[in-house]
């Protein structure tokens, strides 16, 4: 936290240098974490090892987009496991049905029906006023049992998918996983989005404080809808390619992804109270706990320990996060007082 | 379409407006018509229907029934973006920010400037924004974020985010009330070279003086309809307060204290770095003591050191001798001490909660009954302080948010009453409160310090401040700089002390420490 206290004591660019501060600490940590695990087993960054920690994160970081777009509005969405699992049975049944269906046409229908399934979300919490963690805990539920009513016990297998759709999960662009890269591009993309746009801003606007976002002339329920059809079209599209990535799919496909998406996005500096964080932060979050996971396997540690290791994180970074906005509330005022 | 107006044909007219909100009347058939190139008053109580009217000119609400025109045509807002693309800027009384972003989006919002791409040109943001802050006499730095500014500071950011609309109706709802005297003459600079330059201003305040300074003519609402409207010529203040009281008031300040008691608090070597500094004083029982100073000077601070919100670096509290434990507001509870907070709305109540829940959150125990909060003893304590401070609601299980700001103000000064405390802290008493609940509000507290309460009082409010205190402690930058005796105090010596340009005063005015 040394690093907060170099910031210029002026309050000037100090919204950027938080959030640099915040994700700088993540990358030392990732690293300092990677290179340890290294040292001990040097298989850990072999070309093979990266690539299994970026697929393993890539869906994570995926789902953590939409995510972060409704956490920064100070809402959540609980249900994007559940849609999750619904499309990735769906484009398996689909394929199942239709093998020579096009994989971009698939890719955008898992999109669409997410972004469907969203919509539901979104007409509960913009127009139902029905506070967002009731509405999605709902929705989780009702997806999940549609999910098992549909699915009945069935699975679709590697063997009924098609092998190009299934190598969009294998293939790569030298050591990128083109799945990864992929990722990668949305991150990037969405991220600039939401700094860079006006539109994007007023998603930070409506978490930062809705009444003036609405005096301000937002319309606060068009955003709110919005962000609930993305967050649910990212978690769609998320679905297709978690069925490329693991190959076999049931009704309990992405069961609990829900809170792992929510844990990387605070790890990775996004406010569960609302208006600061960063799509680019929540995909560092996803990284570091998938480095973990990873790390913690080559280092045969029992994997229940995992979870407690995640769990801890998880504070950490709510505590790291708290110890340095005060510090930078204080130097605001020293700053106030001695300039 | 903007210069067109014949100057005779008013810029905004509102006429008939009707607006109820459940069975509530807030207004019915108010009229307003501003002219462009003018400032025009809105005065009333609270209560009257100002802020409603406000909220219809600005889209915010709709109105039940009549109709507004904008240059001579009829106008109806679906939304607050409406009002604001047809030129109507609102400043609210509420600062309306968003903390988490920094100055310069705040100001901007809704117009940010574009590059390439349709991306905001941040380089082009900040430098507009320092213009107009600079312009507002504030250079605030644009890229700082919101959150942890003053409330002053804040105001200044909501008066450069409505100028950053080319507004052509400005309306300001007590635009002043967090501002130092100083500041408010560089808003009212800002106000005149506006008009100057056509807009309209409608300008709602609690201050009678600056309502007669700046503004050419007055509209007074009563009870949500007109009670009179015409140039300021046609007024003299006591008529003004006349037509929005519908009685005339007595007396301004109540009788200044007549006799004080033990000494209750004693404040020794107070410091917190970057707040405060070596700051004593004393009070005793039946004492108002005022802390005057520029907005910043760590008035509010050191109220919150002593009541041990904040930890302090240095110094000691004591109550009636015992000396209280820092940093612990219970401690403080204990000892004796009420704090009635700066901000009533963020920090002084919950606003969705009843006024009896609100009344009683600092008594819990007062309010148990085999461990279980009983309505009856609830009921019980609050009446006995909504009688006592005479509070005007419609019933005590209402919502605190549905009050009026005087009547809020008192449901926080029951809650700490309700303590029965022997030093009550009080930071800015009547910030946004209305002539009528404001002398009620000061006849209560001077009925207080009669009883035997010392009493603590921050206030921006000049006025205020020698009125109600007898004897006024001046800070600037975080240090005791003047001690005056309320009766003696004039506004002159007051800023000169706080201005840090006493040296010829401290011989007129000083009393020993």
């Amino acid at each position: 936290m040394s690093a907060a206290a170099a910031a210029p004591s002026r309050g000037a660019g100090i919204v950027g240098t938080i959030g640099r501060v915040r994700e700088a600490g993540l990358v030392v940590i990732l690293l300092a974490l990677a290179l340890g695990t290294f040292a001990v087993n040097p298989r850990f960054l072999s070309a093979q090892g990266v690539k299994d920690i970026l697929l393993d994160v890539a869906v994570i970081a995926l789902v953590a987009i939409g995510e972060t777009v409704v956490l920064l509005m100070r809402q959540v969405d609980l249900s994007v496991s559940s849609i999750v699992g619904l499309t990735a049975y769906g484009a398996g049944a689909l394929f199942a049905a239709h093998p020579n269906l096009p994989i971009p046409l698939v890719l955008v229908l898992g999109a669409l029906a997410g972004g469907g399934l969203g919509a539901i979300n979104a007409l509960l919490v913009a127009h139902g006023r029905v506070p967002a963690l009731v509405a999605t805990l709902g929705t989780l539920y009702v997806f999940r049992g549609f999910d098992f009513a549909w699915v009945q016990g069935n699975q679709i297998n590697a063997t009924s998918l098609p092998p190009a759709f299934l190598r969009l999960a294998t293939a790569s662009l030298g050591a990128l996983p083109l799945l990864a890269l992929l990722v990668g591009l949305l991150v990037a993309g969405f991220g600039a989005y939401l700094r860079l746009y006006p539109g994007g801003r007023e998603y930070f606007a409506v978490g930062s404080n809705e009444e003036a976002a609405r005096l301000a002339g937002i319309d606060v329920a068009r955003r709110l809808r919005r962000g609930f059809i993305l967050c649910g079209a990212i978690a769609g599209l998320a679905g297709v390619l978690w069925l490329a990535r693991f190959g076999t799919v049931d009704a309990t496909a992405g069961t609990g992804l829900e809170l792992r998406v929510i844990a990387a996005a605070v790890v990775g500096g996004v406010a569960i109270t609302g208006g600061v964080g960063s799509v680019e932060g929540a995909a560092l979050g996803a990284l570091l706990l998938g480095t973990i996971a990873n790390a913690l396997v080559v280092l045969r540690v029992p994997s229940f320990w995992e979870q407690t290791i995640e769990g801890a994180l998880l504070l950490a970074a709510i505590t790291a996060d708290l110890l340095i906005s005060r510090a930078t509330l204080r130097m605001m005022r020293e700053g106030r007082r001695g300039g | 379409m903007t210069s067109e107006t014949p100057a005779s044909e008013p810029v905004l007219v509102a006429r008939g407006i009707t607006k109820s909100f459940g069975g509530a009347l807030a207004l019915r058939g108010a009229s307003l018509a501003i002219e462009a190139g003018e400032s025009h008053a809105l005065l009333g109580e609270n209560g009257a229907g100002k802020s409603t009217l406000v909220r219809i000119l600005a889209g915010v609400l709709a109105p039940d029934q009549g109709e507004l025109r904008l240059a001579g045509h009829p106008v109806r807002f679906r939304g607050p973006a409406e009002a604001q693309a047809a030129g109507i800027s609102v400043i609210y009384q509420e600062p309306s920010l968003f903390p988490d972003l920094s100055i310069a989006e705040n100001v901007l919002i809704g117009h940010m400037p574009r590059a390439r791409f349709g991306t905001i040109d941040r380089a082009a943001a900040a430098s507009r924004v320092a213009g107009m802050l600079g312009d507002l006499g504030v250079p605030l730095p644009p890229r700082r974020p919101v959150r942890g500014l003053s409330i002053a500071a804040q105001q200044v950011v909501e008066i450069a985010k409505a100028l950053s609309n080319r507004a052509r109706v400005l309306i300001m709802d007590e635009p002043t009330a967090a501002l130092t005297t100083e500041e408010c003459e560089r808003l009212f600079a800002v106000v005149r070279s506006l008009r100057a330059r056509g807009v309209a201003v409608l300008f709602i305040t609690h201050r009678l003086e600056e309502a007669f300074a700046e503004c050419q003519r007055f509209t007074i609402l009563r009870d949500g309809a007109l009670a009179a409207s015409g140039p300021r010529e046609a007024f003299a203040p006591a008529e003004v307060v006349r037509r929005m009281v519908g009685r005339p008031l007595d007396q301004l300040y109540p009788q200044r204290s007549s006799r004080t008691g033990d000494e209750l608090l004693a404040v020794t070597g107070l410091t917190r770095a970057g707040s405060y500094e070596d700051v004593h004083f004393r009070v005793r029982a039946g004492e108002i003591v005022a802390l005057a100073g520029l907005v910043g000077a760590g008035r509010s601070e050191v109220l919150r050191g002593i009541f041990g919100i904040d930890p302090r670096d240095r110094g000691s509290v004591r109550v009636a001798g015992c000396v209280v434990a820092p940093a612990d507001p219970r401690a403080a509870m204990r000892a004796g001490l009420a704090l009635v907070p700066e901000d009533r709305r963020q920090q002084g109540l919950v606003l969705a909660l009843s006024i009896i829940r609100n009344a009683t959150l600092a008594v819990p125990r007062a309010v148990r009954h085999f461990g279980l909060v009983s309505r009856r003893r609830e009921g019980a304590v609050t009446r006995l302080w909504a009688a006592r401070l005479q509070l005007k609601a419609h019933r005590l299980s209402d919502p605190v948010g549905t009050l009026s700001g005087g009547n809020q103000q008192k449901v926080v000064l029951g809650k700490w009453l309700a303590t029965a405390p022997r030093v009550l802290l009080i930071d800015e008493p009547t910030r946004g409160i209305d002539v009528g609940a404001k002398a009620e509000l000061h006849r209560r507290l001077a009925e207080l310090r009669d009883h035997g309460l010392a009493i603590v009082m921050v206030s921006s409010d000049l006025p205020e401040v020698l009125g109600m205190a007898d004897r006024i402690l001046v800070m600037r930058e975080g240090r005791l700089v003047g001690e005056l005796r309320g009766a003696d105090a004039t506004e002159e010596t007051v800023m000169l002390h706080a201005t840090g340009q006493q040296d010829g005063a401290r011989t007129l005015a000083a009393v020993p420490a």
